[in-house]
């Protein structure tokens, strides 16, 4: 069947809105995740997540919920235990992150008769997103995105330096928390593309290409945008033909991209006689 | 001289252990003060609890009214992210982000000012340039263009000097003494002899705080501080700085 008329079913219509809803998320979060230096804490939330689901899946009630519940404690948890790179904050990543996964491995052996799929929660899958948690998505990008907007320029300035902000007045703690939150609704999104243990890349990655492209923040943040939207549409693409498992389709078009774009710089680099600079 | 700044009795600390103790200095206008002492005997401290970064222990931090949004302050570089993706424009437009201004867009006159500023510091070749490829000094420059958008009455940079070339920073001496017709300067800074000929005041500080006028200070008085020889170079400031304290320095 052509790829074009697969966009008939209601699935694909899906896999598409909660690919273009984690790519406008990890576009304007991922840029923040990034210059903060909080890929790993998006990690320990993304892993917490998986106590959640397991917790949620026992109950009988929707993982999605469960999931949101225990990255939002997750986020407030690493919040309370302090915004620098020190020891303590270092030690409650790894606790979160570990315990997170306990939880769920033993939740969900709990869980009496049908025992999901661990891949399904670990790797996602773009193609099972229901309209219901399709809804959840849209409504978590809303909340995500209106408060970027509202609060860009000061989360733009503790990212860019934080003495400096707090000498300033701002709300220093309250803003770092307040992106932690959204951090955490952002994870519960890209969890349903990519699964929990991918959503680091799709953070991350499309930030990485945009770099190569630009110097400017705001353009970063469209370039990340557009940088997932290649990867979630190519990635689908790529997935449906060569029969492979979406999310990790969509991390691999996103690495190559990464890898074709540093090729290309490195060359005309080496042409030119120059060296890159960060 | 009217008073900008007043601390009375502050006290402050890290964890059970106090940094400063019993701290009572004001800052006037048009003062320009050193503030100088051993490493871990609480300069930058001194600097933060004025900034309202930290809260004191005890005692008060008064300020006049008005002030909190007017002062500039060129921390130690250390604390800016080099590698954030921002032009030497736009981050010294961050200087005029404050707690009361952070939730509104940013005013058309704001551009004008930062231009403005850019060009007081001589960076205007380098305004659409990333931070990252900034030098050590064009740096610092930039970082003062930032404290100086918001139009302060009181200036606060902590070791300003500390990567600069002699040309650089006499440039910057040149530059604060300007700035200094218009606004108190306060300069933390291991190194006072470069200032030698435009401070004011110069306070002492280890865990205690003493001020002293031009040429007061001897050399007694800063081997009290210091707790070691100190060769004086001449202006009553200490020339070299023998060797740091760790003993002191441990906070």
């Amino acid at each position: 069947m052509p790829l074009t008329d697969l966009l008939s079913y209601e699935f694909m219509q899906n896999a598409l809105a909660a690919g273009v809803l984690a790519s406008l998320l990890c576009g304007v979060i991922g840029p923040f995740v990034v210059t903060r230096k909080m890929v790993f804490i998006g990690g320990s939330m993304s892993h917490s997540a998986f106590g959640g689901m397991g917790i949620a899946f026992w109950l009988g009630a929707n993982p999605l919920y469960g999931a949101l519940v225990f990255t939002l404690f997750a986020a407030l948890a690493l919040a309370f235990s302090g915004r620098k790179e020190t020891e303590e904050s270092d030690l409650y990543i790894g606790i979160l992150w570990a315990v997170g996964m306990a939880l769920g491995i033993v939740f969900i052996q709990l869980t009496p008769g049908y025992v999901p799929n661990l891949m399904t929660f670990l790797f996602g899958n773009i193609l099972l997103v229901p309209r219901p948690d399709l809804l959840l998505a849209a409504v978590l990008a809303a909340v995500v995105l209106l408060s970027v907007f509202i609060f860009f320029r000061g989360f733009v300035a503790i990212a860019l330096d934080e003495e400096f902000a707090q000498a300033r007045g701002l709300p220093v703690k309250a803003l770092h928390s307040g992106l932690l939150v959204l951090v955490a609704l952002t994870i519960v999104t890209l969890i349903q593309v990519v699964g929990i243990i991918l959503v680091l890349a799709l953070l991350t990655l499309p930030v990485a290409v945009a770099r190569e492209l630009t110097i400017r923040f705001p353009i970063l943040m469209i370039l990340s945008v557009l940088t997932g939207t290649v990867m979630c549409t190519a990635g689908l693409a790529v997935s449906y033909v060569m029969n492979l498992p979406s999310g990790a389709a969509i991390i691999l078009v996103g690495a190559l991209l990464l890898a074709a774009l540093k090729t290309v710089r490195f060359i005309s680099l080496k042409k030119r006689g120059g060296r890159a600079v960060p | 001289m009217k008073s900008l700044v007043e601390l009375r009795d502050v006290t402050f600390g890290y964890g059970e252990h106090p940094v400063l103790e019993n701290v009572t200095f004001r800052i006037t206008e048009k003062d320009y003060i050193l503030v100088i002492g051993p490493n871990g005997g609480g300069k930058t401290t001194l600097l933060k609890l004025i900034l309202g970064i930290e809260k004191p222990w005890s005692g008060s931090v008064t300020l006049r009214q008005g002030i909190a949004e007017r002062m500039g302050y060129v921390p130690q570089y250390a604390t800016l992210n080099r590698n954030f993706p921002i032009s030497v424009l736009d981050m010294v437009l961050t200087g005029l982000v404050s707690g009361s201004t952070y939730l509104s867009s940013k005013h058309p006159s704001y551009r004008e000012r930062a231009l403005e500023m850019i060009e007081n510091v001589g960076l205007q070749e380098k305004r659409e340039e990333r931070i990252a490829r900034l030098s050590g000094g064009q740096l610092q420059r930039a970082l003062i263009a930032r404290a100086l958008v918001s139009d302060p009455l009181v200036l606060f940079l902590d070791e300003p000097t500390a990567s600069m070339d002699i040309t650089a920073r006499e440039n910057l001496l040149d530059f604060l003494e300007r700035m200094n017709r218009d606004m108190a300067v306060i300069v933390v800074t291991h190194d006072p002899t470069p200032f030698a000929r435009t401070y004011k005041h110069i306070l002492c500080v280890n865990r205690k705080t003493f001020l002293h006028g031009q040429g007061e200070l001897d050399s007694h008085t800063l081997e009290m501080l210091y707790g070691c020889p100190v060769a004086l170079l001449g202006h009553g400031i200490p020339h070299t700085l023998l060797r740091d304290h760790e003993s002191d320095g441990d906070r």
